[in-house]
């Protein structure tokens, strides 16, 4: 692996983490903590991963992906800004009346949003369908998911797994960012969800496991998916939940909080410094 | 002896007779193709047909997926679960976004019969009427069901319709000029006394109970809403300021569906008396469909009892 493009991706998802804690600071509310966990691999997938144009959205033979996790809008809308969807003023509208920025993740308004979610366990059904679709249709474009780890209490994502389990859905490829806290505390006190690999290979699907801040496994695990035939592939990334902000990290009460003007001005100097150096 | 075929079987042979002229047509079951009559198209085209196992939340979030890579899927289960265990991922995920994806519930109504109330779903139209830019479509005969099959393969947009599980007679091929189109109403019968505006079997109950009432010199307009969403506005106004009385009929709770939109609608802009006829606010029971159609007066008697309420009201 090139290490100026590891370095690349570190530094779009380092810049992408402090537009999201931003939009959320700006909007006095928001889903910070999940965010901040997923953002590594969703930015791997935007930046390294899919075949996009971001001056051609509607393309439809473009690679699709799903936010099933739907409040983790603060991850998704800055890597798309990033990657030149739409501009990163626009941020500023996120959760406002005058704004076009839904609080959870919308595809109507919002341009390179692939599909509304926000109401956990629908998202990876979506994505079930469109990689049936590209199948149905002998197209070779690619579905990717990410779901949270509390998420998998909905009954829905297992029925999404046996369906995509029965029609062989090697196209798709989702991942759970397994972060560990949900909103009412620990996912192991909340409602126990392991073991999941053995849980996801038990429904049919192949699972790999990595740390979820790591670029290279990240890479090599998307790489590893994309080589599998003949099932769908499930990553489970462990991550740090508010990952990037030391006072957020591994805290349950950064799910759904905005940070005040001065704890935004400390995670503002974190992230900036983290951006310096990987601008080096 | 015009045709007596169930608006489920009209259904599933419409939609086979499609699959060849549309490409992007898909059709998904719940493990109900021989109930539904969804295997008409399995048997036409199996390659375009998706068995989604009993997880009808899971069959409605595929079928949006495939919707946006431009399939039309048509999803099918009964109206219980297809309204009720899926509403809300027919709301967040098809609704919301506005996706081009079709709900369709057979076995709607206490005329489900002996399975009892678990399987009788009398809240169908009110809980999808309920949802912003739904369209809520059920149709009373099979003539009627083989071009609503079409105009909402051919409609873009997110659209319940219902089916009936007992074969019902043909009524509406009868009429002169009749035609099909979504959100518009069809008079099948004039009238100058009342009006009675029914959906899918009722319309047969409705047009005897016309009968029944033109027997003791009553007058009654009859109205096939087949559509109860977007109600036929000017239809209904025009049949309050010249019949000056509604009567609704559906088998369905009289809470949220046609009655209430009829209601809603009259009460606001023409007011005139309107009494609802239907199930009220009870759950059904088993037996067979007539006689727990009957236990509960959903029947051209009670129509007639609702209508004397109407009229007594405009004096």
């Amino acid at each position: 692996m090139e290490k100026t493009k590891l370095q690349q991706l570190k530094l779009q998802a380092a810049r992408a983490r402090l537009l999201g804690v931003q939009m959320v600071h700006d909007a006095a509310s928001g889903h910070p903590g999940g965010s901040l966990s997923c953002m590594d691999v969703l930015t791997d997938l935007y930046f390294s991963q899919m075949r996009i144009d971001p001056k051609n959205p509607a393309d439809p033979d473009r690679d699709r992906f799903v936010m099933s996790k739907g409040h983790c809008s603060p991850a998704l809308y800055p890597v798309l800004a990033l990657r030149g969807f739409f501009p990163v003023e626009d941020l500023k509208m996120f959760r406002r009346i005058d704004g076009h920025m839904s609080g959870h993740v919308e595809m109507r308004h919002v341009p390179g949003v692939d599909m509304s979610t926000g109401s956990l366990g629908q998202g990876i059904s979506v994505a079930v369908g469109m990689a049936l679709g590209a199948k149905q249709k002998g197209r070779d474009f690619r579905v990717y998911a990410i779901l949270g780890d509390g998420e998998l209490a909905e009954g829905q994502v297992w029925e999404a797994m046996m369906a995509a389990n029965k029609y062989h859905l090697d196209n798709l490829c989702a991942c759970v960012d397994v972060n560990g806290l949900q909103i009412d505390g620990a996912t192991k006190d909340v409602m126990p969800t392991e073991p999941l690999d053995q849980k996801f290979e038990a429904f049919g699907w192949h699972v790999i496991k990595i740390d979820g801040h790591d670029f290279e496994q990240i890479e090599a695990a998307y790489a590893e998916a994309a080589a599998t035939k003949g099932q769908p592939t499930m990553i489970l990334a462990k991550t740090v939940k508010g990952k990037g902000v030391s006072f957020m990290e591994n805290q349950v009460g950064w799910h759904g909080k905005a940070p005040n003007d001065e704890q935004f001005e400390q995670a503002r100097q974190e992230l900036e410094a983290a951006i310096k150096e990987l601008e080096g | 002896m015009a045709e007596k075929i169930a608006t489920r079987e009209a259904y599933g042979k419409a939609l086979a007779a499609l699959a060849d002229t549309c490409p992007e047509l898909v059709v998904l079951d719940a493990d109900l193709a021989g109930a539904t009559k969804s295997d008409f198209f399995k048997k036409a085209c199996p390659e375009r047909f998706f068995d989604m196992g009993i997880a009808e939340a899971d069959m409605v979030g595929v079928a949006a997926g495939m919707s946006l890579v431009g399939f039309k899927p048509f999803v099918n289960t009964f109206a219980i679960f297809a309204s009720g265990r899926a509403w809300e991922q027919v709301r967040n995920t098809v609704c919301y976004p506005r996706l081009n994806v079709k709900v369709i519930g057979s076995h709607g109504g206490l005329s489900v019969g002996e399975d009892g109330a678990t399987h009788q779903c009398i809240e169908d139209f009110a809980i999808m009427r309920a949802i912003p830019g739904m369209t809520v479509l059920c149709a009373c005969d099979g003539n009627e069901m083989r071009l609503a099959v079409k105009a909402l393969l051919d409609y873009d947009g997110p659209a319940y319709m219902r089916l009936g599980r007992l074969a019902v007679e043909t009524v509406t091929d009868a009429i002169d000029g009749y035609k099909f189109e979504i959100g518009k109403g069809v008079t099948l019968r004039d009238g100058s006394d009342v009006t009675i505006i029914a959906v899918g079997m009722n319309v047969q109950m409705a047009l005897a109970a016309a009968e029944k009432l033109a027997a003791e010199g009553i007058s009654a307009r009859v109205i096939d809403m087949h559509t109860i969403k977007p109600l036929d506005e000017a239809l209904v106004r025009k049949a309050a300021q010249e019949t000056g009385a509604i009567v609704t009929t559906e088998e369905a709770t009289v809470l949220g569906g046609l009655g209430a939109a009829v209601a809603e609608y009259v009460a606001e802009t023409c007011p005139v008396p309107v009494v609802r006829h239907g199930v009220n606010d009870v759950f059904g029971r088993s037996g067979k469909a007539q006689a727990v159609l009957d236990a509960y007066g959903v029947n051209a008697d009670g129509i007639v009892a609702k209508v004397k309420q109407a009229l007594a009201l405009k004096k």
